[in-house]
């Protein structure tokens, strides 16, 4: 793989509390020395269960929150430098889609919060319009555009949210559990977005705790008490048994039950999707 | 979901021309006339007012009835001038006499001529409420208070509050409409008792709802700096407000019959 990193994350520490002089103790830090690269074009997942610190390292990807210690480089930007004379060249960069669907929408008009990233950066009026138009359209909401989002269901409101990211054009997008309150039908549909989004070649960051959602990442990295506890291709990942409380996807509980009983499942297969196709092909050959 | 049906301000939708004003022009207009209305010293004159307002409703195509809704929450406040006006005026050819109260023609004058003049003022507020989207009305404010912000008067941050709280009423509705629940579900009784045992009970009500608002604050607060917001330097905008040829024939009508309202206190017509 190609190492032009997008995000690199130096031995990053970060305590929410601090003392007025005293450093923290280990146990306070949220994250406890990780070091990772992230690079452009890839789509990672990042699992972990409930206080691991996977949203806390999250919020450092566009200096929402700034490192305790160790750095962070968002395109070879320092993000703690960059934050104390222009954040939003950071934020310019790297887009956020939080959990929550009703609390990260500003205007009561879905089209003019989706031109809000747009008009803080400052872009030009016939611009942003284009830009608006056509992130609705990417995510399907278009013919709701003047709309109140107060009428929409949470996984259209998360569209919304996710298009008002998108007409910010940034390189990378950081998903902050975004389906954790949605109904299975809308995440699917944010899913379906975020692979859309991966194949137009921009990075992206899934946190969540859907195991089957980590499974369509091309890499997963697993968070434990503030520290990676695993890092590697979902194959990889699936194939160790140290994962705790994390549940495996459905397809490869079910990839080794067949092989228990005979049938040669690669390891590689970790989709539902794919599973499928090996065994519609295994039936046919 | 009875919370959900509530409408956002008071907004009648429409495309009348009225309707499709600039923001900033019916925002002007709307003071002008208010302005008028305190400029007008006889009842004749108040026909110039009647009859621009006349004139701007039925354009706009709204039924007479949605205007005067407004007036529900104030008649009480309209009887209360007009009636103080009757008893306590006391120049003029005495009518009638009762104790320390008495009515004079001046009084009865005095009580109609207050009385239309809040009524009028209370139609053309609506009006423009009723034409132009909440959100419109918000950014007409920001584009002209915006001069101001040289002064140190923050239009945009103003403005931004504005949007913000009507982007969450629903939301709010919606989280009260939870606690409700939930508090009702735990034995809460919002319905029964006296006066006092009510407002009790709106306690356990507000305390989360405060909570949640302060949660719902933060995690706005962070969304929109996720969206590199910082404040209104910098900032462009998508809708570009621009006046158009209905626009212009609306500031020429209001100034002619501003200039009409003000001649009218020279020239004694009736």
């Amino acid at each position: 793989m190609a190492s032009d990193p997008m995000i690199q994350l130096k031995d990053v520490r970060f305590a929410y509390e601090q003392g007025e002089d005293d450093t923290p103790q280990a146990a306070e830090f949220a994250i406890d020395g990780v070091s990772f690269n992230i690079e452009k074009g890839s789509f990672v997942a990042i699992v972990g269960s409930n206080g691991s610190g996977k949203s806390t390292l999250a919020k450092h990807m566009n200096a929402l929150l700034l490192p305790t210690s160790g750095e962070v480089l968002v395109d070879d930007l320092n993000t703690v430098t960059e934050s104390q004379t222009q954040p939003w060249e950071i934020r310019k960069r790297v887009g956020m889609v939080f959990q929550n669907p009703d609390n990260q929408l500003v205007s009561s008009v879905v089209e003019d919060d989706v031109a809000f990233g747009p008009e803080n950066i400052g872009i030009e009026p016939s611009e942003i319009r284009r830009r608006v138009d056509e992130s609705l359209q990417m995510v399907g909401m278009y013919e709701h555009r003047k709309k109140g989002p107060h009428l929409l269901s949470g996984g259209q409101k998360q569209r919304i949210a996710i298009a008002g990211v998108i007409a910010m054009d940034p390189e990378c997008v950081v998903f902050d559990e975004p389906t954790a309150m949605l109904d299975p039908k809308g995440r699917r549909e944010i899913m379906s977005i975020i692979r859309k989004l991966h194949s137009q070649g921009r990075t992206v960051v899934l946190i969540t705790h859907f195991m089957e959602e980590a499974a369509e990442a091309d890499r997963i990295i697993i968070m434990e008490h503030g520290k990676v506890h695993a890092d590697g291709t979902p194959a990889q990942i699936f194939s160790r048994d140290d994962l705790g409380v994390l549940a495996l996807p459905f397809a490869v509980k079910m990839a080794k039950r067949l092989r228990q009983s005979g049938i040669d499942v690669p390891a590689d297969i970790v989709t539902d999707e794919q599973l499928a196709d090996f065994l519609c092909s295994k039936e046919q050959g | 979901m009875a919370v959900r049906d509530i409408t956002l301000g008071q907004y009648f939708p429409g495309e009348s021309c009225i309707h499709r004003l600039d923001p900033r022009v019916k925002i002007v207009c709307t003071f002008v006339y208010l302005i008028s209305l305190f400029v007008v010293k006889s009842f004749s004159a108040f026909l110039l007012c009647i009859l621009f307002l006349g004139t701007v409703i039925a354009l706009s195509k709204i039924p007479f009835k949605f205007i005067s809704k407004g007036l529900k929450p104030v008649i009480f406040l309209i009887i209360l001038t007009m009636v103080i006006n009757l008893f306590f005026v006391s120049t003029g050819d005495v009518l009638a006499k009762l104790g320390p109260i008495t009515i004079t023609k001046d009084g009865i004058y005095r009580a109609l001529f207050m009385g239309l003049r809040l009524v009028l003022l209370i139609f053309g507020s609506s009006l423009m409420t009723l034409t132009t989207k909440p959100i419109e009305l918000t950014d007409g404010m920001e584009k002209l208070l915006s001069p101001l912000a040289k002064i140190g008067l923050p239009a945009h941050e103003l403005a931004m509050m504005m949007t913000i709280a009507l982007r969450f009423i629903p939301t709010l509705l919606d989280e009260t409409d939870k606690i409700m629940k939930a508090q009702t579900a735990r034995g809460a009784d919002f319905e029964n008792g006296s006066i006092k045992e009510k407002a009790k009970a709106l306690i356990p009500l507000l305390v989360p709802l405060f909570v949640s608002a302060f949660r719902i604050a933060g995690d706005l607060a962070m969304a929109m700096e996720a969206r590199c917001y910082h404040g209104g330097s910098g900032r462009t905008r998508m809708h570009q407000m621009k006046l158009g040829k209905g626009d212009a024939v609306a500031i020429a009508v209001t100034v002619i019959y501003l200039a009409l309202v003000i001649l009218s206190r020279q020239l004694p017509l009736l």
